[in-house]
């Protein structure tokens, strides 16, 4: 997902700027961004006293607010910039892939959120934990948790330095490194500040403005094609080297069985994304968490039509050529579209949400991981639940200072490193290792500690050593290690072999491993699972 | 403090084997099921379809059905009404089926814990 983002940090060194930037002007509308955000911040950070309010906002928004903030959270830059512009250059192939982002969510929808809403307080784990054995289950939830926020957020830093550089016309290493340290700060002063009453707020603003600058421009694009699609259809064939090649499938993904395993993660990994449940816990009710999916589902759906439509008008009004040859590539088909619609002044807008996107995502994931660390591993694991909710947040924040410098470090020594691999390796370990034990756990009553613990081990470690015998890992050109060839596994993506492995490792340690799970607390689970028994009452309270 | 936790004693007067047992909480459990597994493996099965018909029929997926909208294009934005359609289908019956049985159920046990 962020090959596109991580392909503007690398082809910036050498760019060639062929359209005009505007650096003051873009600056000054991100510095105006961030102002107005932390602005909102430090007002919703006013109340913030216990550690519901610092990890699950005090569970005070409404299914529609949320709905927004999981837009917000979960439609990355490289939804934006990254699917317009393999629209715009690959055609048919870009919108296949934006198709699995918005199905997985009835995953979501169905399955996952209302029983993880009732059964669960601020983390993932808690849900996993609560009929089996707390501590390694708790354990291995809080590592899958953390390795899949911290793969995703150091391809988001990684993006984050190219893509910011290219927008504000700062190019070479230490000007990237600036942008990727400065990005680091905010997103740790928005969550040290605001907990997550303040990260929801950055990401309500971000998916309006994201959401609102996709629909002006669509109508803006339509109309110059009087608004019928195959007009528009038409122009960007016309406009595209590969002629009408880009209405079907098969420019972008060569290998279909590749696709396939993609497909897989993408469609189970978005409901096992533990920022993404985190979201759940920032409503009172279960109804709330229908509404907020429901919300979220028009919402990410209505902008990946957008996107069509933009990707499509990017090819028609830009033409494919321009793009690949412009700083960023492929990235750069929003921006540059922007521009030849409503000049600099969109353009510098449309930067803007982009910057405003990636600080969202990246302060979602950081207080995603802190609350993990210091909910489960500290408060849990080490203190045994023996420890007062203000010492919770205390240790919540240092681990957010620590996450942040992790962020900022690691997102510097990836630079110009091809890390696309990470997002889709975070969405694989999500749906091996995530996945199966959530659906075990909510739905099948003889599941066991001892399979939940090998299905979150197993498919974690299925997934990452696959990605390193594969082909993004060594062995090719575009591999992260090219000198390098360990590559045996085929495949780019490992969803395939790692997501049946984590379900079938799940089910056979619980058919093999002891079973001394307390049924009483089987039954209580599912009560408050279905019945909302003791988390609807609580917020009254 | 932790404001999600029920007092542990109050769920102690709780029977939660006797709660997962009645008759109301098996109807609850068995509408929510039949509703959510099937629909599931629809949309599951259906979006496989259409991911294997890209990656195996791509020269199916290029036909043109109107001017330059091709089968793919029409497929791909049925997968986009299809998960609407399941989205506002669920929401409906979940409001009125699963909601009014899990809110007597709630209430009752409310009233178990107070110690009625």
């Amino acid at each position: 997902m962020s090959e596109w983002l991580t392909s503007a940090g690398s082809t910036i060194v050498a760019a060639v700027t062929t359209v005009e930037t505007n650096p003051v002007l873009n600056m000054s509308i991100f510095a105006a961004f961030v102002a107005v955000t932390m602005f909102i911040v430090i007002r919703a950070s006013r109340n913030n006293k216990s550690a519901a309010d610092y990890y699950a906002g005090g569970r005070s928004f409404t299914g529609p607010q949320n709905g927004f903030a999981i837009s917000g959270d979960y439609l990355s830059a490289a939804s934006f910039l990254g699917i317009v512009g393999a629209i715009a250059v690959n055609g048919y192939d870009g919108f296949l892939y934006s198709i699995g982002f918005l199905v997985a969510w009835l995953v979501a929808l169905l399955l996952v959120a209302e029983l993880m809403r009732n059964t669960g307080k601020f983390t993932m784990a808690d849900v996993l934990s609560f009929r089996l054995k707390q501590t390694p289950v708790r354990m291995a939830a809080a590592i899958t948790t953390l390795v899949v926020c911290f793969f995703y957020l150091l391809a988001q830093m990684a993006g984050a330095g190219g893509l910011v550089s290219l927008l504000m016309g700062i190019d070479g290493e230490i000007g990237q490194s600036i942008v990727i340290v400065v990005v680091g700060v905010i997103m740790v002063l928005y969550v040290l500040i605001g907990g997550m009453k303040g990260t929801t707020w950055v990401q309500i603003v971000k998916a309006f403005l994201l959401i609102g600058g996709a629909l002006v421009m669509t109508i803006w694009v339509l109309a110059m094609h009087g608004f019928s699609i195959n007009q528009l259809l038409e122009a960007a064939v016309a406009a595209s080297d590969q002629g009408d090649k880009i209405l079907g499938p098969g420019l972008k993904y060569a290998n279909p069985v590749d696709f396939l395993s993609l497909g897989l993660a993408l469609v189970l990994g978005t409901a096992g994304l533990p920022h993404v449940l985190m979201r759940f816990y920032t409503v009172p009710t279960a109804k709330e968490a229908r509404r907020s999916v429901t919300w979220a589902i028009w919402l990410i759906g209505l902008f990946y039509l957008l996107s069509l439509v933009l990707g499509y008008g990017a090819g028609a009004l830009v033409g494919p050529n321009q793009i690949l040859e412009a700083p960023g590539g492929v990235n750069s088909a929003a921006p540059l579209l922007a521009n030849a619609l409503g000049g600099p002044i969109l353009m510098g807008f449309i930067s803007a949400v982009a910057f405003a996107t990636i600080l969202a995502v990246v302060a979602g994931l950081t207080i995603t991981a802190s609350a993990s660390f210091a909910h489960d591993i500290y408060a849990n694991v080490i203190k045994k639940g023996k420890v007062s909710g203000p010492g919770e947040v205390r240790v919540a924040r240092i681990t957010t200072l620590v996450v942040g410098a992790l962020a900022i470090i690691g997102g510097i020594g990836v630079q110009g490193q091809n890390v696309a691999f990470l997002v889709a390796l975070a969405f694989a370990v999500a749906a091996s290792a995530n996945l199966p034990t959530i659906i075990y756990s909510l739905f099948w009553r003889r599941f066991t500690t001892t399979g939940a613990v090998m299905s979150m081990y197993g498919g974690l470690a299925a997934a990452v050593i696959l990605i390193v015998l594969s082909p993004v890992f060594s062995g090719g050109d575009t591999s992260v290690f090219p000198q390098l060839d360990i590559a045996v596994f085929p495949l780019e993506n490992p969803g395939i072999v790692s997501i049946p492995l984590g379900f079938l490792l799940g089910f056979l340690g619980s058919l093999i491993g002891p079973k001394n799970e307390d049924p009483r607390k089987a039954a209580e689970m599912e009560v408050r699972a279905l019945t909302g028994h003791g988390a609807e009452k609580a917020v009254d309270h | 403090m932790k404001e999600n936790d029920i007092d542990a004693e109050k769920t102690r007067r709780i029977d939660f084997v006797a709660v997962e047992n009645s008759e109301q909480f098996r109807t609850l459990k068995k509408s929510h099921r039949s509703f959510v597994f099937p629909m599931a493996v629809f949309f599951l099965v259906w979006y496989f379809v259409y991911v294997l018909l890209a990656g195996w029929a791509p020269e199916f997926m290029a036909i043109r059905v109107w001017g330059d909208v091709t089968v793919g294009l029409l497929l791909g934005l049925g997968q986009f009404v299809t998960t609407f359609v399941i989205t506002m289908v669920y929401v409906s019956f979940a409001n009125r089926k699963l909601d009014p049985i899990a809110a007597d159920i709630r209430s009752d046990l409310e009233k178990q814990e107070a110690g009625a």
